[in-house]
């Protein structure tokens, strides 16, 4: 057990600061999927109000987007702007946005026609269409992106640190420049779980948001 | 906007190649490593539902641990080279090969694995012949995800000695104080061994399926 109490000790140690890192790389990660959810679900109803056309280009964008490496692109971002709390942001909210936008897209598109029809000729308006029917049958679609895309964003937030802006990333980096075991995993250690918090949480909100006779039937990813 | 320095580029035209060949090799070998191990696991789970689950959930935490964190956890076991790039590697492609394994054999239609008995195949034939054959678009699925995703994992391989495009990334841009041309070098490079890997195994994918085309053809 002597690991786990040198782990701790090197967590709580102010030369490594693990809860302000800890709360900078949350920081760093709720403000991007804040900001990335915001704008995926606008795009994403806008391109499947506007059509097929959006359709094509939108998958085109976010299938070549996933082929750049997201440590490319977050020292990409980090190198054309400065090192700092708000470039690091915008990389993030990047490449968070396709998941989100995509699955949206997908989940209002994919709403039964039917059940569409039947609202407008019970006299909806467009505006609650989208607000009472389609958006709450694409829901659990939408969430499945959000969380696809807050765990991406984790862990991206943790190769920011590799550049220097802050969150748990110094922690790991640090313990590798100086062959520290406990160092690296005291940075790698809260990493990890916060991702796979973000998996959990999410996941159980989707579960509890979708409908009985909506559970998704098992599909290979494409 | 930082410039491209050309003259970098064609310096170090030589360690270019030689990352990039590195690069290649992490992705290949430990794709090819995680098709070897998931495969037979996909066999072995389908249609079953607690073993499917498990085997799942096992992969699917390990697909959720930030490369930076699994490459951290696998140095201290491992040490500093290859191996344990290799192994983080393997580990992340098995979630997405056990799932379209499982799930495109579980998508056999049942009247043909019926048929196929009937005509007399043994279990291993009809697995051989019928199954995989029939549940290859989504094992091909699976493999051309596991290597996209592969080649951006392996930039990260870099901070645990596993050498790569990484080291134009880290060692020669983000060490050196952010060095824009290295940066975009080994970016732009991951980005085409990406898209070139997942369309060379398009191509893979019609050539082991001749019906597919064969019936697009005869509409």
């Amino acid at each position: 057990m002597s690991l786990a109490a040198d782990i701790w000790e090197a967590f709580r140690s102010p030369l490594t600061d693990g809860w302000g890192q800890t709360l900078t790389h949350v920081r760093l990660s709720a403000t991007a999927l804040g900001l990335a959810t915001g704008a995926g679900l606008a795009l994403g109803v806008l391109c499947a109000k506007i059509g097929r056309g959006a359709a094509f280009l939108v998958i085109t964008v976010s299938n070549l987007g996933r082929t750049v490496p997201t440590f490319a692109l977050i020292a990409l971002v980090l190198s054309v702007a400065s090192l700092g709390f708000w470039p690091a942001v915008f990389g993030l909210f990047a490449l968070g946005v396709p998941p989100i936008l995509l699955n949206t897209y997908t989940g209002v598109r994919e709403v039964d026609p039917g059940a569409v029809e039947a609202s407008r000729g019970m006299g909806l308006t467009a505006g609650q269409v989208l607000g009472r029917v389609e958006l709450p049958l694409a829901l659990p679609l939408i969430f499945a992106g959000i969380r696809t895309s807050a765990v991406q964003i984790i862990a991206t937030a943790a190769l920011v640190g590799l550049v220097g802006v802050g969150g748990l990333g110094v922690i790991v980096q640090s313990g590798l420049a100086n062959s520290q075991t406990e160092v690296l995993l005291a940075g790698a250690i809260p990493i990890a779980i916060l991702a796979i918090l973000a998996e959990l949480v999410f996941g159980g909100v989707q579960r509890l948001i979708t409908p009985k006779g909506l559970r998704l039937a098992r599909r290979p990813a494409r | 906007m930082p410039e491209v320095r050309w003259e970098w580029i064609a310096d170090h035209a030589e360690e270019i190649q030689t990352r990039s060949l590195e690069h290649l090799i992490l992705v290949s070998a430990s794709t090819a490593i995680g098709v070897a191990i998931a495969i037979p696991i996909g066999i072995a789970v389908r249609g079953r539902r607690i073993p499917f689950a498990a085997a799942t959930g096992i992969t699917g935490l390990l697909y959720t641990i930030p490369s930076l964190a699994m490459f951290a956890f696998l140095l201290p076991i491992f040490g500093i080279g290859v191996t344990p790039a290799v192994v983080g590697l393997v580990l992340y492609s098995l979630l997405l090969l056990v799932r379209n394994t499982a799930v495109g054999l579980e998508s056999v239609p049942e009247a043909v694995r019926e048929a196929s008995r009937g005509m007399g195949l043994t279990p291993r034939q009809v697995l051989l012949r019928v199954d995989l054959p029939l549940a290859l678009p989504a094992i091909m699925a699976g493999i051309r995800l596991a290597t996209v995703s592969a080649v951006g994992i392996a930039t990260v391989a870099v901070l645990i000695g596993g050498g790569g495009l990484g080291v134009l990334i880290y060692s020669d841009g983000i060490q050196r104080a952010l060095f824009f041309t290295p940066i975009v070098t080994g970016a732009v490079c991951a980005t085409v061994m990406a898209i070139v890997l997942d369309l060379l195994l398009v191509g893979v994918e019609r050539l082991l399926t001749p019906w597919a085309r064969a019936r697009a053809a005869v509409r």
